[in-house]
């Protein structure tokens, strides 16, 4: 028998979660010896598959994690499709991702999922998930704790190295003078290939030095987050919030990207900008409908502001 | 001189917070809602918020402008938990001056108890039992009293008859402070309503209406969806209220799971708040064979847009039709209207051509 005929094929859609645990996951299931398939980029024709099989009123996010279960549905064997309850007692997270899984399965019925549970009030660890997960997969637990060791120890690197990679950026930045924004977003609509990846290339494009929000120290961030939103219990909303706290003082200024309609960030967004005081910031909200020519105007606009401002404050202090 | 204390609407549920707000100082009930409070609230509220923030903000403005000192906000699970910080914020920036209170996100007697306590650290834990016993003996007495009213409404022979007997039930509630006294009013009023004189017939149509909470217990914002349907001569029965919430916390998983066993196959895990248990509810209405279902939800409610696609399957499935409502600032009384009585009429279509197969 062929290997290639036994190897069962695992479809890991690029969207939400993805973003946030590629490494983990794609190294997890490649050690295990399973044949990974992950949908391209996002791009037009995808985006318009999720429109189609999607509720009208869920957010973009969600329409676009769908479009891509659409195209994985008829090359795989399974969909992978993470159940996300909650990370920590005392907080939450927005409820479209313990209710991914069964949108998945009433969308598609004809597609497997195969899933894995992170929640923290009944116990449920994504260390015990994913190795459940393996042993089912494989029948071989110690092989699906081993895969799971080396995607996680891959996974934390890349995660230390990013955020030291960004600290090492922008403090050469301030040496030369560039503007600095930061640029406040879930890692899903940030790095999406259709939602802020024309956003971050534009503003590189206008010689602008790009903070990204998730490349902050976590634990650090989650503190932090208290001085800006007492109540928040978001658990992804306080990693944001927290990367602001902790940045707020030293770039340019913030761009929030919202995906419409995003439920938590209409409350933590709002009242992230009433507290930041005279930080320059502005709201920019994604739909299916965007044309990307009023969005460029909208940024560069904001950047010359900011721009003027700076080289304002500048000046005065030669004068003086 | 005693504070001012004030609280959103919801549906006729103030007559019983009343009782709770004793505890801190003297009700101030917010002026009913109208369109002046919606527009308010729209006004101030941040665009792609639910509508529920935006009315509970319409309340409040309206509350301190007429002299209230301490505003009191719940909380729970999706955004609801949320809303009192960021509605805080919005009203200092308008230049209000007032405390706020907010009442913990995991609803527990001990714990609504120690809040109480912690705002008005004066008044005693016995003070505080008593009237939180009151205030829920008053909900469950409310609901039961409404429920049965919602059930008959459609179907008296002299109109307005029992929406009287509701009003004067609601009247005597308010001024009434010992328990065993709203009890027996309770049973006086369901008598009451049992000597109406009706002209239901036994296959009258059933809808449910199932959905967001507050879109389904304040008739303002659902248009008097309920009063629509039963001038269509239609038993509507609603399972959503605030002695079923507050049931359900008080009891810890012990309904979730009830609920999410009742939603299998269409659902394996929960949705957060309402959602699974619209599914679970519309399930087991369609087994007990109702006509239809009416799933209502503000724009954008995050755990109701999760159980759409599991209801989609679910009307599919049972052939049974689901109307959803979504409402948000555009959303008009006419277009309301026009969809229900579309509805209503597809719904007897339907039963007449059952009637015909059956004969």
């Amino acid at each position: 028998m062929s290997q290639n005929k036994t190897k069962l094929r695992v479809g890991i859609p690029r969207a939400l979660l993805y973003h946030k645990y590629s490494k983990l996951w794609e190294i997890f299931f490649k050690v295990l010896g399973l044949e990974v398939i992950i949908s391209p980029q996002t791009n037009k024709e995808i985006m318009a598959r999720g429109i189609n099989c999607s509720v009208d009123e869920s957010c973009l996010s969600m329409k676009i994690f769908l479009g891509h279960v659409d195209w994985l549905k008829d090359k795989v064997d399974c969909v992978f499709v993470p159940n996300y309850v909650c990370l920590r007692s005392g907080e939450e997270l927005c409820v479209k991702f313990m209710a991914l899984v069964d949108i998945t399965r009433n969308t598609f019925p004809q597609v497997k999922v195969i899933e894995y549970t992170v929640d923290a009030i009944n116990q449920k660890t994504a260390t015990a998930g994913l190795i459940v997960l393996g042993a089912k997969l494989t029948r071989n637990p110690l092989k699906a704790a081993r895969a799971y060791l080396a995607a996680r120890k891959s996974y934390e690197a890349n995660q230390l190295q990013m955020i030291s990679d960004q600290e090492k950026r922008f403090q050469e930045n301030k040496k030369s003078g560039r503007l600095a924004i930061m640029v406040v977003s879930h890692p899903y609509t940030i790095y999406d290939n259709f939602l802020g990846k024309p956003i971050v290339d534009y503003l590189k494009e206008l010689n602008v030095e790009v903070i990204y929000s998730d490349r902050v120290d976590k634990e650090k961030a989650r503190r932090l987050a208290q001085n800006l939103a007492k109540t928040l219990y978001w658990s992804y909303h306080k990693e944001l919030l927290g990367a602001v706290e902790i940045y707020r003082n030293s770039v340019d200024g913030i761009i929030f990207i919202s995906t419409f309609p995003c439920g938590p960030d209409s409350l933590a967004i709002n009242l992230c900008q009433s507290r930041i005081g005279n930080v320059p910031n502005i709201l920019i909200t994604l739909d299916e409908l965007d044309s990307g020519v009023g969005l460029k105007t909208r940024l560069e606009s904001f950047v010359d502001i900011i721009k003027l401002k700076k080289y304002q404050t500048l000046n005065q202090g030669i004068l003086c | 001189m005693l504070k001012k204390v004030s609280f959103p609407h919801m549906g006729d549920y103030y007559h019983a917070f009343k009782s709770v707000a004793e505890l801190i100082g003297q009700p101030l009930v917010a002026p009913p809602i109208t369109k002046k409070t919606v527009e308010l609230g729209f006004k101030h509220s941040p665009e792609s918020v639910c509508i529920p923030f935006k009315y509970n903000l319409g309340n409040y403005i309206e509350a301190l402008e007429a002299g209230a000192d301490v505003l009191v906000q719940a909380g729970g699970g999706c955004r609801f938990g949320h809303y009192a910080e960021t509605q805080e914020e919005i009203l200092r920036k308008l230049g209000y001056k007032f405390e706020f209170a907010k009442l913990t996100n995991d609803y527990g007697i001990i714990g609504i108890a120690r809040d109480f306590k912690k705002i008005n650290p004066g008044v005693s834990y016995f003070k505080i039992f008593r009237a939180l016993a009151l205030c829920m003996v008053k909900i469950a007495c409310i609901d039961s009293v409404a429920g049965r009213a919602r059930k008959n409404v459609g179907f008296q022979k002299t109109p307005g008859h029992i929406e009287e007997i509701y009003k004067n039930f609601l009247a005597k509630i308010d001024a009434s402070r010992s328990i065993l006294k709203i009890i027996s009013l309770r049973e006086k009023t369901l008598n009451e309503i049992k000597t109406v004189e009706l002209k239901k017939s036994s296959d009258c149509l059933k809808v449910g209406v199932v959905g967001e909470l507050y879109m389904l217990m304040e008739p303002f914002a659902n248009f008097y969806l309920e009063k629509k349907l039963a001038q269509r001569g239609i038993e509507v029965h609603r399972f959503v209220t605030v002695s079923t919430i507050l049931k359900e916390y008080f009891t810890g998983d012990f309904f979730l799971q009830k609920h999410l066993s009742h939603a299998k196959p269409y659902l394996k895990h929960h949705l957060g708040a309402h959602g699974t248990e619209s599914v679970a509810r519309s399930l087991s209405l369609i087994k007990k064979g109702f006509d239809g279902i009416i799933h209502i939800k503000p724009f954008g409610c995050m755990p109701e847009v999760s159980a759409m696609s599991a209801l989609a399957n679910l009307s599919k499935d049972s052939k049974t039709p689901i109307l959803y409502f979504s409402f948000d600032s555009q959303t008009s009384e006419a277009g309301i209207e026009t969809r229900i009585e579309a509805f209503c009429d597809m719904l007897y279509m339907k039963k007449a051509k059952k009637l015909n197969l059956k004969a």
